[in-house]
């Protein structure tokens, strides 16, 4: 059988099989998302105390109050009946009502989640930036070039990020005066938080993609592409970077994870707006549907991030195109 | 390869030495009460007296950071044993259990590493309260799915390898042959992971303390001594590093010793 | 006859280790040279010395170093650039791992015209797929999209090869070509680059293969630790080897007329190999073997296709093909690892495929393996005592009676006790199968499975290998199963062969009638491409047949 045909025969049940896999996950990923749902009101409704007095705090009310937000918010129908409920309402949209706040939950996170991105978009690109650099720079140099690099590193992922923030501020902030101190907006109130939020994840990236780096350049097809007479930098780029950079993908999904948590520790040490406050405030007064909308749009973008990966993966490695050889 | 020919692994293995030493006899390393404050001394500078100066309550900044090391060493040790002890037995299952408990617990691993760590951290801690064996329990939790999900990977990696195969020809049983041999080999990452991973266990009960969720006051930890700090650190310095400071050497060294440890694992790497 | 290439007195260090010690050469235009060696004699440092790629942290000198008339002696790394490629075109082994498998074959064959601007850019897509044609690739347009790993292992090295022949180099330095190659795709790709010299581009070969380098070369330099032992043209040395090195390598090659005598060097050449009387009883039995696998997409193929086989006592059973013969498999379907489809295993007499999991097991030790990758094959954690003693530990026998066993096989495979406490990591490749051996000897098995236990050790080791396992037959009357795509070896060791193609067996019978009379066209393919030692054929060659 010629080639051609063969090929065209073999794209179709191709497209097929990639359909089937993509149902597959679509369910998968349901799943996850109904389950960090779950999870997420089996927890709230788990902390000690009633609900209705995480709510009115430590206001004293009278008891007729009390009862109408007992309704108000059926706290006293059965766990069950506000579980089912509850899902019934996500799956037509509907986030629903702060307990807290008295607000539409997706105008409340609506409010905060806009800080929260542009922070985790700075320390993102930071950390990508940066250690991107880094390992090419490094990659396969001699000890005393590559030697104050890892250290860096190493050090790097040993200092807790709020420690760094604090120290940050302190010399960049309020001794030099280059950048806004506190809850500033804006870029410049950007560069410090996103600096304190990033350098571990940069140099964890950065150790991953030098180690894959140096592994590749060891491999016979780079040998083969310097003895053509490429130049190093492009048997780098051209060559090698592709395959180093497969492992640093693999860590995309926990990555995405780590910088959400970080963010929130940040956005304390920064006094920054964002939702980490908003979450952390929510779990104290037992907002369960803040709390349970913040876990699923966590829950939603981890998933995104896997399938972009798993889309991504085959098109930097050809090999794995096919679901036969 | 040995220990003795790289400085830095060396530095490392001592220093952790003495942090030992310094959780098991603190009094070895300080004379003072961790929580006795002298009033008239708040906020004072390092000195002859106090090495790392006060806190604002008066209190010795060098006793209390001894006495972090115990507390510190006990959170990251106990949450990462906890954790590989149960991310290996899930992750076997989930390797070797047949495919309705592989969708199970892979689907379970998922859904717990969707949520981002600390936000389930937060969760666990406002059911169980806060305090030093919450945090382990926290910090145990969400570590776990990542300590599990490596177990499966070495146990399926290695599932196909020849020296499996050559054992069954042995004449072992498929039981014995798990036992002896695969779940041996497939131990191999994460235990490498699981000591660097009680440095990263002590960073995330420092943050957890640092919020204030974690041991309460007046346990001397040092995320929660930095978060104090914070209202001060314009006239008083000390009080924010020297905390500060012993979080990242610990880590560091930590780090240090479990890196020396997978360069010693890998020259018997299976294939 | 100006030279192509001259060198003089190059020697290659990497901090204490000299890999190359003073060696000196001389290529002239269209004359092909072949450098042969075993492992770690230093060929390959030389070869890539020519391109300024001895390795990193090399230290290179050398009186003279002059590749197609310039100077190379100290060159910047820059003006190497412009050799490599353009006068000097470099080919490896195993054009899976050598060419980029994310880039189009096209792509990487191209990026040797675009680094040298040979052609204009607008031209490098027709010129790549007109280079695909002249090395024999069929629809090269088709091909030239596609990536390495979709083509086959023989298409791939002709690929690679175009692309150092790209920019019309006029020396082509090929480091083992063709070592990962089944023998008919070797065959072609020697005629390829027998074709290439035709058209004036001169060739150094680097092999450890002597048939091979007979086949290609016209002038041969023998290499070891680190120096020329012995050169000339190939028909005076491979006939009339004069450094004892040279001798004992032509030696050990399993050549016709080496059969039944030892390979490795002992008490002197030719020296006897006895081999014992094959017995009446049969060991092992398989009747009408069928194994089919699916596949992704709803197909399956059928690995084994109604394969049977008896094996006697003390008898030796070869079994050869070429990759995708499903020999690998018939070894599996023989040791229960995997169950049959259809047809039945009997060993000594007793079922062995039909019966359950323990009562097989009760079974093992009269049936054990030795694999190709005796690495692979151990447990990472255990040192060698424990690797050997393993069977007897599966057997119960207590630890105290272990030692002494130990010690015996270690013995018979002619290893001393102090490799005991040593990790297999540790060993030479050599010494590692000797220990493969030992374990597979421990429970005083039957039948051996030998799954291409000599293809990756070094000429003379393979030798001494070969011998060992001739020797423990005579000794203590074991049967083998011998498998392997290598068909001097398997004329060597066998008394009667199996050859195999696509899952079926296309001729069996002794070994004598099948290699000097072979009925299956297949059969007579596979000994037309063997490449043989000039004058020493691995088969006599009919006067109806051509020579490769």
């Amino acid at each position: 059988m010629s080639v051609t045909l063969a090929v065209a025969g073999s794209n179709r049940s191709a497209v097929r099989a990639a359909g089937f896999a993509l149902l597959r996950r679509a369910g998968a990923a349901l799943v996850v998302v109904w389950g960090a749902v779950t999870l997420t009101f089996v927890a709230l409704h788990l902390i000690p105390g009633e609900i209705v007095d995480a709510l009115i705090g430590t206001t004293r009310v009278s008891p007729e109050v009390r009862a109408r937000i007992i309704s108000d918010y059926s706290l006293d129908q059965p766990l069950l009946a506000q579980y089912l409920h509850y899902v019934g309402r996500l799956l037509q949209g509907d986030l629903g009502q702060s307990y807290s706040q008295g607000m539409p939950v997706s105008t409340l996170i609506g409010q905060q989640a806009g800080s929260t991105f542009a922070l985790m978009g700075a320390g993102i690109g930071f950390a990508l930036v940066t250690s991107v650099v880094v390992a090419v720079a490094t990659a396969n140099r001699p000890r005393w070039f590559r030697g104050p690099a890892v250290g860096v590193e190493v050090l790097s992922l040993a200092v807790p990020s709020f420690w760094l923030g604090i120290l940050l501020l302190t010399v960049f902030s309020f001794q030099l005066h280059w950048f806004p101190a506190i809850g500033a907006n804006g870029f410049n109130g950007l560069v410090l938080p996103a600096i304190s939020l990033g350098l571990a994840p940069a140099a964890m990236l950065s150790q991953v993609l030098r180690q894959g780096l140096e592994r590749v350049l060891e491999e016979p097809f780079v040998v083969t592409a310097r003895a053509r007479g490429v130049r190093p930098a492009l048997v780098l780029m051209r060559h090698a970077l592709r395959h180093a950079v497969l492992p640093v993908i693999t860590l995309a999904g926990w990555l995405v994870g780590a910088f959400v948590s970080g963010a929130v520790v940040i956005e304390s040490v920064f006094s920054r707006q964002g939702l980490g406050r908003l979450t952390s405030a929510a779990i104290g007064q037992r907002d369960f549907p803040t709390v349970s909308a913040i876990v699923l749009i966590a829950a939603l973008v981890y998933i995104v991030v896997n399938l972009l990966i798993d889309v991504v993966y085959p098109l930097i490695d050809p090999r794995l195109r096919e679901p036969a050889s | 390869m040995s220990a003795l020919r790289r400085p830095g692994t060396m530095l490392a293995f001592v220093f952790l030495a003495v942090l030992l030493l310094a959780a098991a006899w603190p009094s070895l390393f300080s004379a003072t009460d961790p929580n006795s404050a002298d009033i008239q001394q708040t906020l004072s500078p390092p000195s002859a007296e106090h090495w790392f100066g006060t806190d604002q309550n008066g209190r010795d900044l060098y006793a209390r950071v001894i006495a972090g090391v115990r507390l510190s060493l006990l959170i990251g040790v106990a949450a990462s044993a906890l954790a590989l002890v149960a991310g290996t037995v899930i992750g076997v299952l989930a390797a070797q259990g047949g495919r309705a408990t592989n969708t199970v617990v892979n689907r379970l691993l998922d859904i717990l590493l969707s949520i981002p760590g600390l936000l389930l951290v937060l969760l666990v801690i406002a059911v169980l309260g806060a305090g030093t064996w919450e945090t382990i329990l926290g910090v145990a939790l969400i570590t776990t799915p990542g300590y599990a999900r490596v177990v499966r990977g070495e146990v399926i990696r290695i599932r196909g390898a020849v020296f499996l195969e050559a054992a069954a020809t042995l004449g072992w049983s498929r039981p014995q042959i798990v036992l002896r041999h695969l779940v041996p080999n497939a131990l191999g990452p994460v235990l490498v992971l699981a000591t660097i991973g009680s440095g990263t266990a002590i960073s995330i009960g420092s943050a957890l303390s640092f919020l204030g969720l974690g041991p309460q006051a007046p346990t001397a930890e040092w995320g929660a001594m930095l978060s104090s700090s914070r209202d001060y650190f314009t006239v008083a310095w000390w009080p924010a590093i020297f905390p500060g400071l012993a979080i990242t050497a610990t880590v560091l060294a930590i780090t240090v010793a479990g890196q020396f440890l997978q360069l010693r694992l890998e020259g018997r790497a299976p294939r | 006859m100006t030279s192509l290439v001259e060198v003089e007195n190059l020697h290659v260090g990497f901090g204490k280790v000299h890999a190359v010690r003073g060696v000196s050469l001389r290529v002239a235009a269209g004359q092909s040279v072949a450098i042969v060696g075993e492992s770690g004699s230093g060929k390959s440092v030389t070869a890539r010395s020519l391109l300024g790629l001895a390795g990193r942290g090399s230290t290179v000198r050398a009186d003279r170093l002059e590749i197609d008339g310039v100077d190379a002696c100290g060159l910047p790394e820059g003006k190497w650039r412009r050799i490599r490629g353009r006068r000097v075109g470099f080919v490896l082994q195993d054009a899976l791992v050598s060419l980029d498998p994310a880039r189009t074959v096209g792509a990487e064959i191209g990026e040797v015209l675009r680094t040298h601007g040979t052609v204009p850019r607008a031209d490098v897509d027709s010129r790549v797929v007109e280079l695909l044609r002249e090395v024999g690739v069929p629809e090269p347009e088709a091909r030239a999209a596609q990536y390495p790993h979709q083509l086959s292992g023989g298409l791939r090295q002709r690929a690679l090869i175009a692309s150092a022949i790209a920019a019309g180099p006029a020396l082509l330095i090929a480091d083992e070509p063709t070592t990962a190659l089944d023998v008919t795709v070797q065959a072609q790709i020697l005629q390829l680059l027998a074709a290439r010299k035709a058209t004036g581009t001169a060739l150094l070969l680097i092999s450890h293969d002597l048939a091979v380098v007979s086949s290609v070369a016209d002038h041969v330099l023998v290499m070891k630790d680190g120096v020329f032992v012995e050169q000339g043209p190939t028909r005076a040395v491979l006939e009339n080897p004069q450094h004892p090195y040279t001798r004992q390598l032509l030696a050990a090659v399993p050549v016709a007329h080496a059969r039944g005598t030892r390979l490795s060097p002992s008490a002197g050449e030719n020296v006897a190999q006895p081999r014992p009387v094959i017995g009446t009883d049969v060991v092992l039995a398989a009747n009408n073997l069928v194994k089919t696998f699916a596949l992704p997409g709803h197909q399956s193929v059928k690995a084994v296709d109604d394969v049977s086989l008896e094996l006697r006592a003390s008898e030796t059973l070869g079994v050869v093909g070429e990759s995708g013969s499903g020999k690998t498999t018939v070894a599996r379907l023989l040791l229960g690892l995997e169950r049959p489809d259809q047809g039945t295993v009997s060993v000594d007499g007793a079922p062995w495929s039909a019966s359950a999991a323990k009562e097989q097991r009760e079974l093992r030790r009269r049936i054990q393996v030795v694999y190709q990758d005796p690495l692979s094959s151990f447990d990472p954690r255990y040192p060698v005592h424990r690797i050997v003693a393993e069977p007897l530990a599966v057997a119960g026998v207590p630890r105290a009676a272990r030692r002494e066993r130990v010690a015996e096989l270690l013995g018979q495979v002619g290893l001393d006790a102090d490799v005991l406490g040593r990790r297999p990591g540790q060993l030479s490749g050599g010494q590692r199968q000797r220990v493969a051996i030992a374990r597979a000897l421990a429970p005083r098995p039957r039948v051996i499975i030998c799954d291409e236990p000599v293809s990756a050790l070094d000429v003379s080791i393979q030798a001494q290998v070969l011998d060992l396992l001739a020797d423990l037959q005579a000794q203590l009357g074991v049967s083998y199963v011998f498998i392997s795509h290598h068909l001097g070896v398997i004329y060597h060791v066998s008394d009667r062969v199996l050859v195999m193609k696509d899952g079926r067996v296309v001729e069996s019978g002794d070994v004598e009638q099948i290699f000097h009379h072979p009925s299956h066209e297949y059969t007579r393919a596979l000994l037309a491409a063997v490449p043989t030692l000039d004058g020493l054929a691995v088969r006599p060659r009919q006067s109806s047949e051509v020579a490769g």
